[in-house]
């Protein structure tokens, strides 16, 4: 480490952090997490949070599963049902997958180019308060006043707030504005924060990481970020639009003055499928890190995956129609938008196609990071394929709002982009808390939450095509969905149950899991150069990066990757 | 690492400075919220199912675009002076850039004192106020975070705390003066020229 690059001032008092060393008190660790400007803190704040809000929009989901698991169910009453749904949607959306994708970002990105902090670390403390409290704000809604005919306050017109049923006129009280509200105050917290990673990434990047240097994880971050910064302001400004509409009388979308119910449509949808990608982007960031280092490869076709990276991103702006095939476009709307819809899965098959390669003669060790990668590669893919089939106009005026498409993205959201989420905490739990998790419990948390995945979404594609509508909050016996909707119950307990050992292997293994060391994985990014977990000042001294394994160079010196790039 | 392995990054490592790549992206997305209100004011031009209509009372705002317009010159003057050093010529171009944004304040109050008491438009007349209030007020709104701004540094530079060093911070603080302009720029050309004419 002779010409390593020095990073902290030698006063500074250099005190390696040890698991176990430190613990502090309650209120003394309470104090530190309010206090914190420290992006790893406020990485496992943003993750914690994903995860308490996972499991209050989990038991909403598994409420409504229960009110539709026979025909004719009395669990919930209609209008609670709305909500459930509504609340359920925004929630995972806004406060779960959100979270954690700035979580995974804010946690990683930092120490995988070598930086000290974010580059405006009190921007990133302010980002992530919005975001937690705008979350309980919307929860707040359910114990607030009164809406709609007399039940809770909690929004319920669906999660994109369909938009004459948003007009003062249908949705008396407050409900639909702790909606637009609350997502309005996290959708500030997103982009602040999307602004800060993005200039971490372009300006705090250690020496030698050049662009074409930095792990594929930064560079899906990065495309991630602009698309935050991009997309989520068209939501803010329909938002901003809707709330003018329910206080000040502004008659946007209201159809009597002339205005358009479409054009919400529109306005929602040109940052809603960006919004998809802006979640499965860090997903896939997470699969290009974890697939080589269990398959012993480097990544195939890096100049590839950033090339299709990118072009996802574009690409992206201009799909959001396809939301709304069923709506009435003109012809020429339909065949561009169809047709952009189709043409963004060849980068996303650039990728897969990649994954494999990389995978392909390659000396795979199955532990649990690699088993969640590989599952995910199996259900992204089903999630892509009826994805293009949705794609298809004709197939989506036939399919449009029904079950089908509640099992497509739900494979997205959950076979992909949770499966992601979840190899990520197998994968850098041992980074942040400097122990393993279990692998017992994590084989079991696999098998239950795979099995009731595929028991909870697979029947609803039939559901869907037996013409099963979805918002439905009940139906009537003897049209062939009972099977259907039963399965997909029972599915869901099991997936909570996988969740359970999961959240217990969390909470476990920070206690007693087995001690980790710098590098359990013996991989090649820079995080598992410093200490785990790393001390605040991230590390003590970095080599300089000439390659894009530059842990490989430092392990192999007498076979740097460098001289063959 | 050893040293017998030549480093292959031997030039300088330089980045960009953060504070003007957040300037960019700022500007970025303000782009994007922008671009939204103007697309539904574009959208529902002659949607009106009752007047008034945008020609029936919209002037065009000579007096408002002059000062913002040229405040965008006066500031770089301000910056100039700042980069060679002189403190007064900063002061005195500085304080013109904000008495310009805070006169094109008052301008906005104005006409909407005009439009809503003489012409009877509000935010919930019809299609045409709603646009209308919520683009120009937008726009109007980044106008007074730059008043607020360029006051800011007024005081601080008044009390010596803004010197030659801080030419950068100053810099960026223009451009989005400058953003502010450009913006102004679409909705003279949205709101004035096209829909008032149609």
């Amino acid at each position: 480490m002779a010409n390593g690059t020095t990073i902290i001032d030698p006063g500074t008092e250099l005190l390696p952090a040890r698991p176990g060393q430190e613990r502090g008190t309650p209120t003394g660790w309470i104090q530190d997490l309010v206090y914190t400007v420290d992006h790893k803190k406020l990485g496992m704040l943003y993750v914690g949070t994903g995860l308490f809000f996972f499991v209050v929009a989990g038991i909403m989901a598994l409420l409504i599963r229960a009110q539709l698991a026979f025909p004719n169910g009395r669990v919930t009453s209609p209008g609670e049902f709305n909500a459930l749904i509504t609340v359920h949607g925004t929630v995972m959306i806004f406060w779960v997958a959100m979270p954690m994708v700035f979580g995974m970002i804010n946690y990683l990105v930092p120490l995988m180019i070598g930086a000290r902090d974010m580059a405006f670390p009190r921007l990133n403390a302010f980002s992530f308060w919005l975001t937690f409290f705008s979350g309980f704000f919307l929860l707040f809604s359910f114990i607030a006043g009164p809406g709609v005919y007399g039940h809770s306050g909690a929004p319920d017109a669906g999660w994109f707030a369909i938009a004459p049923l948003t007009s003062p006129a249908f949705s008396k009280g407050p409900s639909i504005d702790y909606w637009s509200l609350s997502v309005l105050i996290t959708g500030i917290g997103s982009v602040t924060g999307g602004i800060n990673i993005m200039v971490t990434i372009i300006c705090l990047r250690t020496k030698g990481m050049t662009l074409h240097r930095m792990p594929l994880f930064v560079w899906l971050a990065l495309v991630t970020m602009f698309l935050v910064v991009v997309f989520i302001p068209p939501l803010s400004a329909a938002q901003i639009m809707l709330t003018l509409g329910r206080y000040l009388g502004a008659k946007f979308f209201d159809a009597e003055a002339g205005g358009s119910a479409i054009l919400w449509q529109h306005f929602f949808w040109i940052f809603g499928h960006p919004e998809v990608y802006i979640l499965v982007l860090p997903a896939f960031g997470v699969i290009s890190e974890v697939v080589p280092v269990f398959s012993r490869k480097p990544i195939f076709g890096y100049p590839m995956m950033v090339a299709a990276t990118i072009l996802i991103g574009f690409i992206s702006a201009g799909v959001w129609a396809h939301h709304m095939f069923t709506v009435g476009l003109n012809s020429f709307g339909v065949t561009f938008f169809a047709m952009a819809t189709l043409a963004i899965s060849v980068p996303t098959g650039i990728k897969i196609f990649n994954w494999l390669a990389t995978m392909y003669g390659g000396k795979i060790r199955l532990e649990l990071p690699m088993i969640f990668c590989i599952a995910f590669l199996f259900q992204f893919l089903i999630a892509g394929l009826t994805g293009i089939m949705l794609g298809v106009a004709p197939f989506d005026w036939q399919l449009n709002d029904s079950y089908f498409v509640i099992a497509h993205f739900h494979y997205v959201i959950v076979g992909g982009i949770l499966y992601g989420i979840f190899a990520f905490f197998y994968y850098w739990y041992p980074k942040a808390f400097g122990r393993m998790l279990d692998k017992k419990l994590g084989l079991w948390h696999f098998w239950l939450f795979t099995i009731g995945f595929h028991l909870t979404f697979d029947p609803q594609h039939f559901a869907g095509f037996l013409g099963m509508p979805r918002r439905i909050y009940t139906y009537q016996p003897g049209r062939g969905w009972e099977l259907w909707n039963l399965i997909s119950t029972v599915g869901a307990f099991f997936q909570a149950a996988g969740v359970i050992f999961f959240v217990i292997n969390l909470l476990w293994s920070a206690w007693k899991g087995k001690i980790a060391g710098d590098d359990p994985w013996d991989a090649w990014t820079l995080e598992w150069a410093t200490t785990s977990p790393p001390a605040d000042y991230n590390f003590e001294t970095l080599p300089e990066v000439r390659s894009r394994r530059p842990l490989w160079d430092l392990k192999h010196p007498e076979d740097p990757d460098w001289k063959f790039e | 690492m050893s040293s017998q392995s030549l480093s292959t990054t031997e030039m300088e490592w330089q980045l960009p400075s953060p504070r003007v790549v957040g300037m960019i992206l700022v500007i970025l997305t303000e782009t994007a919220l922008f671009t939204i209100f103007v697309v539904a004011y574009l959208f529902y031009i002659g949607k009106s199912v009752s007047g008034p209509y945008p020609h029936e009372v919209l002037h065009f705002p000579w007096l408002g675009s002059i000062l913002l317009f040229g405040s965008s010159g006066t500031i770089v003057a301000a910056e100039n002076h700042l980069k060679k050093g002189s403190m007064g010529g900063f002061h005195l171009w500085w304080f013109i850039t904000f008495a310009a944004g805070v006169g094109f304040m008052f301008w906005t109050i104005n006409e909407w004192i005009h439009l809503i008491y003489h012409e009877g438009l509000t935010i919930s007349t019809n299609l045409f106020g709603s646009t209308f209030y919520s683009l120009v007020g937008l726009h109007a709104s980044h106008v007074l975070v730059g008043a607020i701004l360029l006051g800011l540094i007024l005081i601080m530079s008044l009390t010596g705390r803004i010197q030659h060093r801080h030419h950068q911070h100053i810099e960026m603080i223009s451009w989005y003066w400058h953003f502010v302009d450009c913006v102004w720029a679409v909705v003279i050309t949205v709101v004035y020229i096209i829909s008032a004419n149609s």
